[in-house]
């Protein structure tokens, strides 16, 4: 489905993103983990067009997508979330999710019967004519994931939906990211929630320092030593196996 | 449909009987200006308020229909009704050229409003030195009242005409508040990156908006022209115009269909009054929109509209 090959992108002297590779399959629920800092957004922001990169390509479906400009890739089905809510705020729930659903619905009464429907699946439904500015931290986690979902994306770019939601509101975000993968969307999900980057994701891609050190399964990705020296420090895989009762928290 | 629209079809139904109700030329020439300020202003709104970028420069568009009507009549021989969609279309054409120039390169706020201010400086400076406007002279349309040249011998006509072209603006901008191309106007005006990420071509948005603004704006022009016969460069692209096609949205309410023509209405009555009041001291209108325009953004944010709104609620609350 997606395809980045050896992405770099570098600001001025710094390389944010270096030689990056990663394939996400169709249908799947993959992660991208790392480090704070690790360059996770700005590869987000290379595979939604809102940088292009400084070398390599993205490919997606089978097209090369690298010059495209990132509304044209959301009309070829790549939506992003965004780390820092961006919701319209002056429009209403509904309104905002309707910018989504006008991308393929042009009519006012399709596109608002869709963002109706979505926001019936991220359960936002008793809410569509309050400002989007009124709506709780969680309530707008929810909105920018309703309005990416209005433009019916194959590819959904999900950049820390969990942050910043108490462990009751991660609770009842889970099983909505679930549904929307059972819809047939694949999911590209860069979180630091661990405990939900685990028991969601398929496969697990590890960012450091702009460069993957691993990928793999959840298990794998646990338990690989370059991710826990990535995470604790250089040394910490060694001192990790000599302490026997530790380990298990990563 | 008929919430949306009833009340902007009622409004322009009754202006239309102004005539009927008023023969002193004193008001009419008064509901004429006021009508062309407004016209200006819902350009601006179309820009500034829905599409949020806020120009500080539309009399570089209303100059340009002012002139090219002008110009194209007295010089080229052209009719006055070809001339006034000729001077439409090119403001369309200067709007969409600024709108290139500025949008393309990514400026934003107050950066594209002072170029869009330098632009209409520029053009000033211009039509004030070439010779095929007229220089500082200024051109004048020969007096030739004939309906085939755009003039007409009772003011009454240039009230129709006005309304027309204010209640077609006007109900453009509400079909254009409810389509797709008004949400994402909406949404370039609230969060470009993320109308980007949502597949909102931002750049051809705004230029579309722009260009549409200018044609409006320029439209505007082009009837002061027809309506007064005479234009220089101060009056064409003058500063005075680009603030009253401002004002007249922020006091009226921006972003809304209604608010630049109440908000040129309320404006100019108030500043009919004061003139009247304060009597001979110049500029006291000036002096006053200033104030008016203080006391909008310090205790009403949403203009003329938004004060409605409130009171029909508080209305609403009190009946229940």
């Amino acid at each position: 489905m997606l395809t980045v090959n050896a992405a770099t992108k570098r600001f001025g002297g710094l390389v944010a993103v270096d030689a990056a590779s990663l394939e996400v399959a169709p249908g799947s629920i993959t992660g991208l983990i790392g480090p704070n800092g690790a360059g996770k957004t700005t590869l987000f922001t290379l595979i939604a067009g809102f940088e292009t990169p400084s070398s390599g390509t993205i490919l997606f479906d089978g097209a090369d997508v690298t010059a495209l400009p990132a509304h044209r890739r959301a009309e070829r089905g790549i939506a992003r979330t965004f780390q820092i809510v961006q919701p319209f705020a002056g429009l209403s729930v509904v309104e905002n999710i309707a910018v989504g659903a006008y991308l393929r619905h042009p009519r006012r009464v399709d596109a608002q019967a869709k963002a109706r429907a979505v926001a019936d699946l991220v359960g936002l439904g008793g809410m569509l004519d309050q400002p989007a500015a009124a709506l709780t931290v969680a309530g707008r986690k929810r909105l920018e994931l309703a309005r990416a979902l209005a433009t019916e994306p194959k590819l959904l770019l999900l950049d820390e939906v969990l942050a910043g939601l108490n462990p009751s509101e991660i609770r009842d975000m889970l099983p909505v990211i679930r549904q929307i993968r059972g819809r047939g969307v694949t999911i590209l999900m860069v979180e630091h929630v661990m405990q939900a980057v685990m028991s969601l994701c398929e496969h697990i891609h590890v960012l450091a320092q702009g460069k993957i050190i691993a990928e793999g399964k959840p298990a794998e990705i646990a338990a690989h030593p370059a991710v826990i020296e990535a995470y604790l420090g250089q040394g910490a895989a060694k001192r990790l196996q000599a302490a026997p009762t530790g380990g298990a928290h990563a | 449909m008929i919430r949306a629209y009833g009340p902007a079809l009622a409004l322009i139904a009754l202006a239309a009987l102004v005539p009927f109700a008023v023969s002193a030329n004193t008001v009419l020439n008064f509901v004429v200006f006021a009508l062309i300020i407004a016209l200006a202003a819902q350009g601006w709104n179309l820009l500034g308020g829905l599409a949020g970028q806020f120009s500080f420069g539309h009399a570089a568009f209303f100059g340009t229909g002012a002139y090219a009507a002008a110009i194209l009549q007295t010089r080229y021989g052209v009719n006055a009704w070809a001339a006034f969609a000729c001077g439409i279309a090119l403001a369309g054409a200067v709007g969409w050229i600024i709108g290139f120039l500025s949008f393309r390169s990514g400026l934003r706020g107050s950066y594209f409003a002072l170029v869009t201010l330098a632009f209409a400086e520029v053009f000033r400076i211009l039509a004030n030195a070439s010779s095929v406007t007229g220089g500082a002279a200024g051109t004048l349309v020969k007096l030739d009242v004939r309906p085939e040249n755009f003039q007409f011998a009772s003011r009454g006509a240039f009230v129709w005409i006005a309304v027309a072209l204010v209640g077609f603006v006007l109900l453009m901008t509400i079909a254009i508040s409810r389509s797709r191309f008004g949400a994402w106007l909406t949404a370039v005006r609230e969060n470009e990156d993320a109308a980007r990420a949502l597949g909102v071509d931002t750049l051809s948005v705004k230029l579309k908006a722009i260009t549409l603004s200018a044609a409006i704006t320029g439209a505007a022009g082009a009837l002061y022209v027809q309506y007064y016969l005479y234009l220089d460069a101060g009056i064409a692209y003058g500063a005075w115009i680009s603030v009253e096609a401002l004002i007249a949205p922020i006091v009226g309410g921006i972003g809304t269909a209604f608010g630049p023509v109440l908000g040129a209405v309320a404006l100019h009555v108030f500043g009919e009054v004061a003139k009247a009041v304060a009597g001979g001291i110049p500029g006291i209108d000036l002096v006053l929109y200033g104030l008016l325009l203080v006391a909008t953004i310090a205790f009403a944010p949403d203009g003329l509209m938004g004060l409605l709104k409130r009171l029909a609620r508080r209305k609403a609350q009190e009946t229940r």
